[in-house]
């Protein structure tokens, strides 16, 4: 029974890692129509500013708030310079162009790091309960989350840049007659998106402090994507869902030996069952045709 | 002077130009009408107007400030706002919202405020359905939306895209009605429709419009007892 619930406490931060970078894709994609497959990599980028300050610093708080502000620099850049100049352009342009970004990114802390993984540990110790142990920056991660998720609920649905968020997601150009510049929209879209991978990359690293290296935003990048996929990509409460699910599957299968080579494998066919039975995902709506 | 003046408007899809170099005004205080058949040009017009989509040629004054390169979410900023064709309220978002989001430049609560009830004053049944969903209301409703958002801006010049493309003569009259109570409080209106006879009922000049050109341009009135406008837009 405490097995299962530390799994449970596990797979659900887990999850709410993945569900923090899904937010990211689903935003971006609802918004500005692309799949930013660099996004991942924004991770990588806040990983690495994390480490840098934290060596130089030894303050866990202002590597963070840095980590941070050098993401949504990274993610608006990226978008001001390789997306913006293809707005209009033929989809396929653009996800090339995003998985150059990708490359670009990697390559580029190759040449300034290398390969091979730094070492950073952030630790908050445990807490017991009796025999009951639980690392306290998995209950911080389930809580940081948890509350990532319901203020970005607020702010969307409650202020008026959300509400500009969602009229643009639905329709640009009507948008941009009632004034709203879709621009700015799409830029605050990805400064949002890239300040929740920084904060992902941190519990990443608070999971397992031999994170850091040049691709470490990739598989998480690709998980958070297919959850995306799973939630419905474009919808904020599906991405939410979805990184939940992965989370919570993933950890169970991991916890039994005989599921646990085969972890990956079953949830990328869980997306594949889901894309055949619901193509649109849990809570994703289909295109209404405009008549 | 003009509120609006289109002065040589080319505008083209490719090597196909579908604006041929188009020019008219509007005065202060006008409705006036582009009328023209499916594929005269009248929405490439209005989107070339509106920002929506680059043009090729020519000019467009608002107020006597150069909006040719004016972005089009500035322009609601100015004073002149666009009801789209097919009314594109949001869908997903309720009534109410739709209404503020039309007022988006606006900065001043009080003044959305006292524009919200003026707009629910013209269309109550925006305030019955205020919290129902946009996607949810019947073609003429959204319409009544469609309208009411536009509004919210507090527009110097209206531009009205098709307004009764789809609709009930119920909701045809009541449209046409509320375009020119609309009017006579001030706003200047500049209206493309399919309907000819009832845009040329309502407006005070109307411009005539084929395969991209003007080929008649004329007060309202006369337009409707024109023969050769009756024969091809009017069905007598």
């Amino acid at each position: 029974m405490l097995d299962f619930l530390t799994t449970l406490i596990n797979g659900l931060s887990l999850g709410g890692v993945y569900a923090m970078i899904a937010l990211g894709y689903t935003m971006v994609y609802g918004i500005a129509k692309m799949l930013n497959f660099a996004h991942g990599d924004i991770i990588m980028v806040g990983g690495f500013a994390l480490l840098i300050v934290c060596n130089a610093t030894g303050i866990t708080s202002v590597s963070l708030i840095v980590a941070v502000v050098v993401c949504m620099a990274v993610g608006i850049l990226t978008e001001i310079l390789a997306y913006r100049p293809l707005r209009g352009a033929s989809p396929l342009a653009v996800l090339i162009t995003a998985i150059g970004v990708s490359y670009l990114l990697r390559s580029i802390a190759q040449l300034a790091f290398g390969t091979e993984a730094k070492y950073l540990e952030i630790n908050m110790g445990t807490i017991a309960i009796g025999s009951f142990r639980l690392s306290v920056g998995t209950l911080v991660t389930l809580l940081s989350a948890s509350l990532v998720m319901v203020l970005l609920t607020l702010f969307i649905n409650k202020t008026r840049t959300g509400k500009a968020m969602l009229a643009v997601s639905e329709d640009k150009d009507a948008a941009q007659l009632m004034g709203i510049n879709s621009n700015r929209i799409i830029m605050i879209t990805f400064a949002i998106g890239s300040a929740l991978a920084a904060l992902a990359g941190f519990f990443i690293i608070l999971k397992n402090p031999f994170s850091v290296n040049n691709t470490m935003g990739a598989m998480p990048g690709i998980m958070a994507f297919t959850a995306a996929v799973i939630g419905g990509i474009g919808s904020i409460p599906g991405a939410m869902l979805g990184g939940l699910a992965l989370g919570i599957i993933e950890t169970f299968s991991n916890s039994v030996p005989a599921l646990n080579p085969y972890t990956v494998a079953i949830e990328f066919a869980l997306l594949i069952v889901i894309l055949i039975v619901k193509p649109t995902g849990l809570i994703g709506k289909k295109k209404r045709e405009k008549v | 002077m003009a509120i609006m003046e289109v002065k040589d408007l080319v505008v083209s899809y490719g090597l196909i130009n579908a604006i041929k170099g188009v020019s008219f005004k509007v005065e202060e205080g006008e409705i006036v009408a582009l009328i023209g058949a499916n594929g005269a040009g009248k929405t490439t017009i209005m989107h070339a107007v509106n920002g929506i989509l680059g043009k090729a040629g020519g000019s467009v004054t608002f107020h006597g400030e150069d909006i040719t390169k004016t972005p089009a979410y500035a322009l609601a900023e100015k004073g002149l706002t666009q009801v789209p064709e097919g009314r594109r309220i949001f869908q997903e978002l309720s009534v109410k919202d739709n209404l503020l989001l039309g007022a988006f430049s606006v900065k001043d609560g009080k003044k959305i405020k006292e524009t919200l009830e003026r707009v629910y004053g013209i269309f109550p049944r925006l305030k019955e359905r205020a919290n129902q969903i946009g996607g949810t209301l019947s073609g003429g409703e959204q319409q009544m939306l469609a309208v009411g958002r536009a509004m919210m801006s507090n527009p110097v010049m209206l531009l009205l895209d098709e307004p009764s493309m789809g609709l009930s003569p119920l909701f045809v009259n009541i449209i046409f009605d509320t375009i020119k109570k609309i009017n006579e409080s001030g706003t200047t209106v500049l209206l493309v429709e399919q309907n000819a006879k009832k845009a040329l009922s309502v407006a005070s000049r109307a411009y005539i419009l084929e395969t991209g050109r003007i080929v008649k341009e004329g007060r309202g009135k006369d337009l409707l007892n024109d023969e050769s406008i009756k024969k091809a837009y009017l069905g007598e």
